[in-house]
C-alpha cells in the first residue's frame, strides 16, 4: 500500500476519487487494497462491457467513464429515435436514425480524455459466446426480459463448479444489472454461483397479461380492447399475409382509425392516437431522473465489485419515487437447482453415443426439452444449426462419436443452444450440461475442468 | 427542433400536457455546479424545465474534469457556471439557460433578493450556515427549495417550502370508488334491473360483478337488520352465498364478485387522512387561502351535507366482466353521479369564494372536477424550517432512529454531515480533506460530532467508530455517481413539486452508498 501521507496533492483528475480508492477503510470489502496500484490497475486492467446504449446505457457509460473505467465497450442493435431525446443525454437531434452505440461511445469519448469505449452496432445474439468472456464485469442497461435473460444465460455459461459443486471463483463473470419504468426502478447485482442470477428471481418479471381474445370479439369495454381488436384481429382479417409494422405510422394509424370506429360502435370512450401506441407497442414510461438513479447505483456497484472499496448491495435494490421516495435492499437466495446458474444438468453418457443421438437425448430428456440444438465444446461448434455455411461445415460431425469430438475427455462441459417450450410458447434458450462419460477414468477429479 | 409531442412522448405518458407545460413555465436557479448540481440540472433540461439560471463562482480545475461530465479539458481555468452552462444548452435548445459567476454563499449574503425570480432553487453542496439563511430567504419569498449533498459515498436530500398541495396524487395502488358499501339510489335502481336466477347461461355469466355485490349486499341487509357483513363469520357466509349463486364453474364474474366482496365489507365514509384535512385550520377559509384549500372548504361542506358522510364519486370503473352494453351503462351511471357531485361541490366552492370576497368564477371548472375526481386522494405536504430542524429537531424520533437497527446508520449519517460542517467552521478544511492530518481529524470529528449530539439533547447516544473513520476517509469528495444518483433525486422530486402531480418526499432523504440502505428521516 502507498503511503499517502507523505504525498503531495498534486492536481488531479481523480482527486475525488483517489479519496476513497487510495485511503485504507473501515467499511470495504475484504480484499480491498488501497493505494495508487488499485487505480491504475482499474484503469489499465479493468474492462466493462454495457449492454444497451438506451437510457440506462448512456448514464452506465458517463458514470462509469467518471468512475475509474477507462476499457469500455457498448452493445446495442437500435438506431437513436425522437422519442429518446428527454432522457438519452448523448443524443442530439441530428443524430436521429445513427447507430446508438456509436454516437454514445464517440461523444463520452470526446469529453472524458483517456477514456476507450468501442462499440457494437448489432444484435447481442450476433456476438459469440467467447465475446463476453472477455470483459471483468458486465453492465445491463436493457428494457428487455429476453435480453436480460439471454445475457445473464451467457455470463452463468462461464461459471464453472469444483467436485463439491462449490462456484470456481475466477470464472464467476459478475454482473450489475439495473431497470427503470416511470419513477420506478432496481438495481441488482448479480454474482453467478454466489447470488441469484436473474433466472432464480425471474418471477420478480411477471408476463405481460394479454387480453383473452373473446373478450376483444365479442365484448368489448375499454378503449384498450378497441385498439387490441384493430391491432390484433382486425388487421389480419384485412390484409392477409402482410405482416403489421408497428414502426410504419401508415399502420399505427390504420390500426387507431379502426379502434376509433369500433369505440363509437360500442359507446366506449378513451381511443386516442398516443393511447394506441401505448398498447400496440407497449410502450414503458421514460424519463432521465429514474435512469440516472438506477445507473448511477450499477456504476457504483460495478465499482465496488472491481475494487472492494465498499461495500456491496446485496443484492437486490428497488427505488420508487412516486409516492415519497421509497428505497429498499432485498437479499434474494439462489435457487440451487438453476438450470443456469447452478452446477449443470449432468448426463452420463455411454463413450459410443454420436453426436445425433446426444442431441436426441436432449429433446426427451424431461428437465431440458430442447429441439434444434447447436452444440459447443470449448468454444468449438460440434454442431450448428445457422447459418447455412455453418451448418453444412459441422453437418458431417452428427455421425461422429461426441466423445472423440470432445477430444476423448472423460467429463467436461457442453453448451447447447437451442429452442425450448415454456409457458406454451417457444423460446431460445442456452444450457450448461455437465457430460460424464460412463467407464473412463478420469485423468481429474474436477468436475468441469474447462468449460467453455 | 423536434415535435415537442414526439421528443417529450415518453414522459407526457406519466404527467401529461399540464405536468409538462407547468414545467416549461417554471424558472429554475442551481446553486453551485459541481456534479451533483449538473447532473440535476442535466435532467431538468432533458425534460424540457423553462429556464436555467447557474450560479457558482468557481473556475474549472483538472479535479473537476474527473468527475463533472458537463466540463471538458477545454473549459479549465474558464467560469465553471459559463461551461456548465454551454452544454446544458446543448441538450435542448427549448430551454433558456443563463449563468451567475459568483460563489452562492456571497450570494446569499449579499443579495437576498435574487432569488424571488425562481420557481425553485436548487441548493447543491452548500454549508449548513448557509442553508439556513437561504432557507428562510425562500421560505418568504415563497420560492420552493431543494438542499442536495454528496458526501463521499452519503448524501442527503432534503425540500423546504411551508406547504406543498396535491390534487393528483396518482397512488400506484388505491381502492377503486365503486360504493358497494353505500349504493346511491341510481345504482341500486340499476342493480334491480337484474335477475340473478335468469336462465340464459350466458346473460347469467355477464352481470357484472358490481351489480351481484349490491344486489347480494341489499339481500343481506334486509335479512340482517340493515347492517352488512362485518365479523369473519358473515364475511365467509356471504362469500359462500356469492359461491352458491353461481350457476357454471367458469363464470368469471361471479369469481370477481368473490374477490371483490371485501369492498362491501369495508368501512363506509372517509379515511382519517382526508378527515383531519377537513378539519384543518387552513380549511377555515379567509381571501388569502389557496384555491386548494376553497376547495377542501366544499369538500367538507359536502362531506356533511349532500355526501351523506361521502367524498364525491370517482366516476370510473375498473374492467370486469359483462357485456359490452351493460358495462357502458354501469359506466354511465358511475359517471352520472359524479357529475352530480361535482356540480355540488361547485356551487358550495363558487359561494365560498363570493363570501371570502374572490371572483366566483376564479377556480375553472377542469379543477374543480379534477380536486372531485382525486379527493380521496389529496396530499398536504409541509416543511419544518431547516433552522428549526436543526436546533430543535423532534427528539423522541432521533433517538428511536438512533437505536433502531434499521435506522442507525442513515441516522449516524445526518449527525455526521452535519458535524462535517461544524468541524469545517472550525477547521476551515472539512475532515480527511487532506491526506496529512487524517488521524487528528478522526478524533476531532468523533469530539465534533459527541458536541453536537450534546447540544442536541442525545446525551448516552454513540455514533459507530467506523462511520466516523469512513466519514474522514471521504475528505468531502464529490464522487460522480454518489453525485449523479443525488442529483437524480433531487431532479425527480423538483419534478413532482413542479408537475403538483406525485407525493414529494418529507423529510430528510439520507443517502447510504455503502450498502444502500437509505433512509426516510422525520425530524
Amino acid at each position: 500500500m502507498a503511503d499517502t501521507s507523505v504525498q503531495v496533492q498534486q492536481p488531479s483528475r481523480s482527486r475525488d476519487l483517489d479519496k476513497l480508492l487510495l485511503r485504507p477503510g473501515n467499511l470495504v470489502g475484504p480484499r480491498f487494497e488501497p493505494g495508487a496500484e488499485l487505480r491504475d490497475d482499474l484503469q489499465a486492467f479493468a474492462k466493462v462491457l454495457v449492454v444497451g446504449a438506451g437510457g440506462l446505457g448512456c448514464e452506465l457509460l458517463k458514470d462509469l467513464a467518471l468512475t475509474g473505467f477507462r476499457n469500455l465497450e457498448v452493445i446495442d442493435m437500435d438506431r437513436i429515435e425522437v422519442t429518446n431525446l428527454n432522457r438519452q443525454f448523448l443524443f442530439r437531434l441530428e443524430d436521429v436514425g445513427k447507430p446508438k452505440a456509436e454516437v454514445a461511445a464517440k461523444r463520452v469519448m470526446e469529453r472524458i480524455s483517456g477514456v476507450d469505449i468501442v462499440p457494437h452496432f448489432c444484435r447481442i445474439e450476433d456476438k459469440d459466446i467467447e465475446f463476453y468472456n472477455d470483459f471483468s464485469i458486465i453492465a445491463l442497461g436493457l428494457d428487455s426480459i429476453e435480453a436480460r435473460s439471454y445475457i445473464n444465460n451467457v455470463a452463468c455459461s462461464f461459471l464453472e463448479y469444483d467436485s463439491d459443486d462449490n462456484p470456481r471463483e475466477e470464472t464467476i463473470k459478475p454482473m450489475v444489472d439495473g431497470g427503470t419504468e416511470g419513477f420506478k426502478g432496481h438495481a441488482r447485482v448479480i454474482m453467478p454461483g454466489i447470488t441469484p442470477c436473474f433466472e432464480c428471481t425471474i418471477w420478480l418479471f411477471p408476463p405481460q397479461v394479454k387480453f383473452p381474445l373473446c373478450t376483444l370479439a365479442e365484448t368489448p369495454r375499454t378503449a384498450a380492447h378497441c385498439i387490441e381488436y384493430a391491432h390484433l384481429i382486425k388487421w389480419d382479417e384485412v390484409h392477409r399475409g402482410v405482416p403489421f409494422d408497428p414502426d410504419n405510422p401508415k399502420n399505427m394509424k390504420w390500426v387507431y382509425d379502426e379502434a376509433v370506429k369500433r369505440a363509437e360502435l360500442f359507446g366506449i370512450p378513451g381511443v386516442t392516437y398516443s393511447f394506441t401506441q401505448g398498447v400496440v407497442k407497449n410502450i414503458i414510461p421514460a424519463i432521465a431522473s429514474t435512469n440516472a438513479i438506477i445507473s448511477a447505483a450499477c456504476a457504483l456497484e460495478t465499482l465496488k465489485i472491481a475494487t472492494e472499496c465498499s461495500k456491496t448491495l446485496s443484492n437486490y435494490l428497488t427505488y420508487n419515487g412516486s409516492e415519497g421516495l421509497h428505497t429498499k435492499v432485498t437479499e434474494f437466495e439462489r435457487d440451487r437447482d438453476c438450470l443456469v446458474c447452478g452446477p449443470g444438468i449432468r448426463l452420463e453418457l455411454d463413450p459410443s453415443i454420436t453426436l445425433q443421438k446426444f442431441m436426441d437425448l436432449l429433446e426427451e430428456h424431461p428437465k431440458l426439452q430442447l429441439s434444434k440444438a447447436s452444440v459447443t465444446h470449448r468454444g468449438k461448434n460440434l454442431y450448428m444449426q445457422a447459418p447455412p455455411v455453418l451448418e453444412e461445415m459441422t453437418r458431417s460431425n452428427l455421425s461422429l462419436s461426441l466423445f472423440n469430438l470432445m477430444g476423448k475427455l472423460p467429463k467436461d462441459i457442453v453448451h447447447v443452444n437451442g429452442m425450448t417450450s415454456k409457458n406454451d410458447q417457444r423460446t431460445s434458450c442456452l444450457r450448461k450440461l455437465r457430460v460424464v462419460f460412463k467407464g473412463v477414468d478420469g485423468v481429474t477429479d474436477m468436475d468441469t475442468a474447462g468449460g467453455a | 427542433m423536434a415535435e415537442p409531442k414526439v421528443k417529450y412522448d415518453r414522459q407526457l405518458r406519466i404527467w401529461g400536457d399540464q405536468g409538462q407545460a407547468a414545467l416549461e413555465k417554471s424558472n429554475i436557479c442551481l446553486l453551485n455546479c459541481g456534479p451533483t448540481g449538473s447532473e440535476t440540472l442535466k435532467n431538468l433540461v432533458l425534460g424540457g424545465i423553462g429556464s436555467i439560471t447557474v450560479v457558482d463562482g468557481s473556475k474549472v480545475e483538472v479535479g473537476d474534469l474527473g468527475n463533472n461530465f458537463l466540463v471538458d479539458e477545454s473549459s479549465l481555468g474558464q467560469s465553471k457556471a459559463k461551461c456548465v452552462c454551454s452544454f446544458l444548452q446543448e441538450l435542448n435548445d427549448a430551454v433558456k439557460a443563463k449563468y451567475v459567476e459568483e460563489y452562492p454563499d456571497a450570494l446569499i449574503e449579499t443579495n437576498p433578493s435574487f432569488f424571488s425570480q425562481f420557481t425553485l432553487v436548487v441548493a447543491t453542496q452548500l454549508v449548513e450556515s448557509s442553508m439556513v439563511k437561504l432557507d428562510r430567504i425562500c421560505r418568504n419569498a415563497n420560492v420552493i427549495l431543494i438542499f442536495a449533498r454528496s458526501y463521499g459515498l452519503t448524501g442527503f436530500v432534503r425540500i423546504s417550502l411551508k406547504e406543498h398541495t396535491v390534487i393528483e396524487s396518482k397512488p400506484e395502488h388505491f381502492l377503486d370508488d365503486l360504493r358497494l358499501n353505500n349504493p346511491w339510489p341510481e345504482l341500486k335502481r340499476f342493480a334491480e334491473g337484474f335477475d340473478l336466477n335468469v336462465q340464459d347461461p350466458v346473460v347469467h355469466k355477464h352481470i357484472p360483478y358490481v351489480v351481484i355485490l349490491v344486489k347480494m349486499a341489499d339481500e343481506w341487509a334486509k335479512n340482517h337488520g340493515g347492517r352488512l357483513p362485518s365479523t369473519r363469520e358473515e364475511k365467509k357466509e356471504f362469500k359462500e352465498l356469492l359461491k352458491a349463486g353461481m350457476v357454471a364453474q367458469d363464470e368469471d364474474n361471479y369469481k370477481e364478485a368473490i374477490e371483490s366482496s371485501f369492498k362491501v365489507f369495508a368501512p363506509r365514509g372517509i379515511s382519517s387522512e382526508l378527515q383531519q384535512m377537513l378539519n384543518d385550520s387552513s380549511a377555515e377559509v379567509d381571501s388569502s387561502s389557496s384555491d386548494f384549500w376553497v376547495l377542501v372548504a366544499a369538500l367538507k361542506d359536502f362531506v356533511t351535507n349532500e355526501g351523506g358522510g361521502e367524498a364525491p364519486l370517482e366516476g370510473s370503473i375498473p374492467d370486469m366482466t359483462s357485456s359490452t352494453e351493460q358495462y357502458v351503462n354501469l359506466q354511465n351511471i358511475y359517471q352520472a353521479k359524479a357529475e352530480a357531485d361535482i356540480l355540488a361541490i361547485e356551487r358550495v366552492a363558487r359561494n365560498t369564494l363570493k363570501k371570502i370576497g374572490r371572483d366566483p368564477n376564479s377556480i375553472p371548472r377542469a379543477t374543480v372536477k379534477s380536486f372531485c375526481k382525486n379527493a380521496r386522494k389529496l396530499k398536504v405536504c409541509r416543511y419544518r424550517l431547516i433552522e428549526d430542524e436543526f436546533n430543535s429537531p423532534n427528539l423522541p424520533e432521533l433517538q428511536k432512529y438512533l437505536t433502531d437497527e434499521d435506522y442507525s446508520i442513515a441516522m449516524g449519517i445526518y449527525i455526521l454531515l452535519r458535524a462535517v460542517d461544524r468541524f469545517a467552521a472550525n477547521y476551515n478544511s472539512f475532515p480527511g480533506q487532506f491526506d496529512s492530518a487524517m488521524d487528528e481529524d478522526i478524533s476531532r470529528l468523533k469530539s465534533t460530532a459527541v458536541g453536537l449530539l450534546n447540544d442536541l439533547g442525545c446525551n448516552s447516544a454513540t455514533l459507530a467508530e467506523d462511520l466516523i473513520n469512513e466519514m474522514c476517509r471521504f475528505g468531502a469528495a464529490e464522487l460522480h455517481a454518489v453525485a449523479a444518483l443525488v442529483g437524480g433525486i433531487a431532479s425527480q422530486e423538483a419534478i413532482k413539486l413542479i408537475t403538483r402531480q406525485f407525493v414529494p418526499i418529507s423529510g430528510t432523504y439520507i443517502f447510504n452508498g455503502i450498502d444502500h440502505k437509505s433512509q426516510l428521516l422525520l425530524l
